[in-house]
């Protein structure tokens, strides 16, 4: 399997403190181009962690992150998402209140201007691109209904469509299928598939069957370290990861 | 869970009450002077109303679609309305096409720098955090003009010069009465085509959940400045207004308490809707005017108006177009799949 993409995103020497406990000890991690690169290991390992300072959402201690040629060790989220940086939350974060509609074209329009915004200039042109959005993730005939009126599953393709919208550089995926049946797990992956011609991706999840179909690259994290990188089965026969998985998961 | 597009759903029709509050009022507005026609009292009464309507709506702005608990409109409404007094009684200068427009500049420029202390940092200002500085703003300016003797210290500014439009001075009555509907409306548009537009979406976004619009890529204390000051516009407009009005400008038109009062106005009309705020206002000032006036309970008023006021806010947290008004309509939408909002 190829995986020889340029490099997007690199995380180098990144360690991460929460008072006393070491969250992440020193992790290097590269993420290339057109590669969905799945973040794997036991509860505690450091995955949610290392994925939210990737997105900004905590500053590390020390190390720095580069993406896409640029430092963003210490930019805020705004900063990263204008850099081509999109980020689905672990617990879904659609907004309720907001039709499925309003949801997509609020990602959408994010690279309007203040002015722009005001005066609704693309509140028509975008039409196109939210249904678009939504189609492809089977909500197109649910876009006038509330948000919060979706279940779980659908909330979870609804997050993935946001993140999507804006057609970024690198999208980071917390748990996407967190509470899926196996069919909507299995959905879920083929709609992701086609991705992989648009953007990167950084996946945490827990399910391995699943980060297994859809993942070129793994890192598996153990104790807030890497213990290994690799294609998926360079990894499947890394005796240091099953090790960890045999030992304690 | 569905997963085809195939059957699409007809969306939820949303009930369409706020537009026909709106007409009521703005016929409610329109007909009123020629129904109290003898009474300069109740005219009196009701251009206070609007006027502070405009207050009412610039709070409306910042809490009910912005989630910026503020403390301090009645700063800019008091600044606003001090400064058009000076300028008439220094400058001798009182024409509506500079001072109205000075006045929105004062409350603008006051706003944004307040916005710039307490919403332009590089992380989200807590509520609290924004509630208190705008709270102290408010206390504090009121301190100090209560204390300095050339803006007439606890006496305020009397016999404020007169708004003159062209040759004609605008004195209390009907004319003022629809010069103040007539910038009551203009300044309803204006807000109602914001909150209506894409920038309303990313409020309502802003509302639900911070941190994910700023994960989309929005500078949301940007957008929260910018709201901010806009309302701080209308609450000096709302202060030059009420300074030509009265003839009066005094400290207690700047701090705390008329800031609570616009509060009072929004939550208890139904914030979020604009509309609610002028209902709030309407009801608020019509009943304490009508409870101050009955020999019988005329020293209980404010309890009676507080326990009033107490109830609705607690128990019926929309207000009273909450009882009309669905959350839904409130909210509204802003595009679907016919590409329209609302």
């Amino acid at each position: 399997m190829s995986v020889a993409g340029t490099e997007l995103l690199t995380v180098r020497g990144v360690t991460k403190r929460f008072g006393t406990l070491q969250a992440l000890g020193g992790v290097d991690v590269t993420v290339r181009a057109g590669t969905f690169h799945g973040l794997i290991g036991p509860n505690g390992s450091g995955k949610s962690t290392l994925l939210k300072a990737i997105a900004g959402a905590h500053l590390p201690t020390s190390g720095t992150l580069t993406f896409d040629g640029h430092d963003i060790t210490a930019a805020t989220p705004y900063e990263r998402s204008r850099l081509g940086m999109s980020l689905k939350f672990q617990i879904t974060a659609v907004l309720n209140e907001l039709s499925v509609y309003d949801n997509v074209l609020l990602a959408l329009q994010a690279g309007e201007s203040v002015w722009s915004l005001i005066r609704s200039r693309t509140r028509r042109a975008l039409r196109d691109q939210v249904m678009h959005a939504l189609e492809r993730f089977r909500l197109g005939g649910r876009a006038d209904e509330l948000a919060g009126s979706l279940s779980h599953g659908e909330q979870q393709w609804l997050e993935i469509a946001m993140a999507l919208a804006p057609r970024p550089k690198l999208l980071l995926l917390d748990e996407p299928t967190g509470g899926m049946s196996p069919e909507e797990r299995r959905v879920t992956g083929e709609l992701l598939a086609p991705i992989k011609a648009e953007c990167a991706l950084v996946i945490v999840e827990h399910d391995l069957d699943f980060i297994r179909d859809i993942c070129d690259v793994l890192t598996v994290l153990d104790q807030g370290k890497v213990l290994d990188t690799g294609t998926v089965d360079e990894i499947q026969r890394s005796p240091k990861v099953q090790q960890v998985y045999t030992t304690r998961v | 869970m569905s997963t085809s597009s195939a059957t699409p759903a007809a969306g939820p029709r949303i009930a369409r009450v706020l537009p026909i509050v709106e007409i009521v009022m703005l016929v409610v507005g329109l007909v009123a002077p020629l129904l109290m026609g003898s009474s300069p009292e109740l005219i009196t009464l009701a251009t206070n109303i609007l006027i502070l309507s405009l207050l009412a709506i610039s709070f409306d702005l910042c809490w009910g679609y912005s989630g910026i608990m503020s403390f301090g409109q009645a700063l800019f409404f008091g600044v606003a309305g001090y400064v058009i007094a000076l300028v008439g009684r220094d400058l001798e200068f009182s024409h509506a096409w500079g001072t109205l427009p000075l006045a929105m500049l004062v409350g603008l420029l006051l706003s944004f720098a307040f916005a710039a202390f307490l919403l332009l940092g590089r992380r989200t200002p807590t509520v609290i955090f924004v509630s208190l500085g705008t709270l102290t703003g408010a206390y504090a300016a009121e301190r100090l003009v209560s204390g300095w003797q050339y803006v007439g210290a606890g006496n305020g500014l009397s016999s404020v010069r007169l708004l003159e439009i062209g040759p004609i001075e605008m004195v209390e009555g009907p004319g003022f009465y629809y010069l103040s509907l007539a910038l009551l409306l203009a300044a309803y548009l204006a807000s109602r085509y914001i909150v209506h537009s894409q920038f309303g979406l990313v409020l309502a976004g802003m509302r639900q959940n911070e941190e994910r619009l700023a994960f989309f890529g929005y500078r949301v204390q940007v957008f929260k400045a910018l709201i901010f000051s806009f309302a701080g516009l209308l609450a000096g407009l709302a202060g030059a207004l009420y300074s030509y009005h009265q003839g009066f400008i005094g400290p207690g038109n700047m701090g705390p308490g008329l800031s609570t009062n616009a509060v009072l106005y929004a939550l208890f009309g139904g914030s979020g809707t604009l509309i609610g705020p002028v209902i709030g206002t309407l009801l608020i000032e019509t009943l304490s005017y009508v409870l101050a006036d009955q020999d019988a309970i005329k020293q209980y008023w404010p309890v009676i108006l507080g326990v009033v006021l107490l109830v609705v806010v607690v128990f019926k947290p929309t207000g009273i177009l909450g009882f009309f008004v669905s959350q839904r309509e409130r909210i509204g939408s802003y595009g679907g799949k016919d590409g329209r909002g609302r």
